[in-house]
């Protein structure tokens, strides 16, 4: 049987002595400011850039910006949306996006929403992952 | 603000979102990061090219 000679990440030589979860907390709520509250800031710029663009580019689009969970797809939507953080907080303060989709681009834009928050989330969980020493 | 783009301009600003998101958080030196989200930026532009061709002959 094979061994493996990996150690799971103890977090040394990490500076990871406030609070664990900050960094993701921080990268949920804007886009790279995970990253950027480690001082990586250029990966947290291009994320901001890419995820903020790309969520700009979906309401413009006049995408669908769920609000309630009425099927299984709009929940899967919502939570899509939700990882945005405050862009999406905002956005629904500020009645931004469509209730309904008319228009194909408006799909388009419904799915730049989603994945915008999807990859929010991506990139939250690897500011994490940077903080607890997990990745370089 | 009323923005559409055509299917193809909407595939290429999606890659290009992703492929930066990947390059970053999937890899961990800047050269890797730049290969990554380069391979795929043009795996996803590429995938869409194929299956829209693929679609249309289908469709025939």
């Amino acid at each position: 049987m094979a061994t493996s000679t990996s150690k799971p990440a103890t977090g040394s030589g990490t500076k990871s002595s406030g609070f664990l979860y900050g960094p993701l907390l921080a990268g949920w709520l804007v886009p790279g400011a995970g990253h950027f509250v480690q001082r990586k800031w250029i990966r947290g710029t291009l994320l901001l850039l890419a995820i903020g663009t790309m969520f700009v580019l979906g309401i413009a689009m006049q995408g669908k910006l769920y609000t309630s969970a009425q099927s299984i797809l709009d929940m899967l939507g919502l939570a899509g949306d939700l990882g945005s953080g405050l862009f999406y907080l905002v956005s629904r303060q500020l009645s931004l996006g469509a209730d309904t989709v008319q228009v194909t681009t408006a799909d388009y834009g419904t799915r730049f929403l989603v994945f915008a928050g999807l990859l929010n989330i991506i990139a939250a969980v690897d500011a994490h992952n940077l903080y607890t020493g997990r990745k370089k | 603000m009323n923005y559409s783009p055509s299917h193809f301009t909407a595939v290429l600003e999606f890659a290009l979102c992703v492929g930066v998101v990947f390059g970053i958080t999937q890899r961990d030196t800047p050269k890797r990061m730049f290969r990554y989200g380069a391979a795929a930026f043009g795996l996803f532009t590429s995938a869409a090219i194929v299956l829209s061709w693929l679609m249309f002959f289908l469709a025939k």
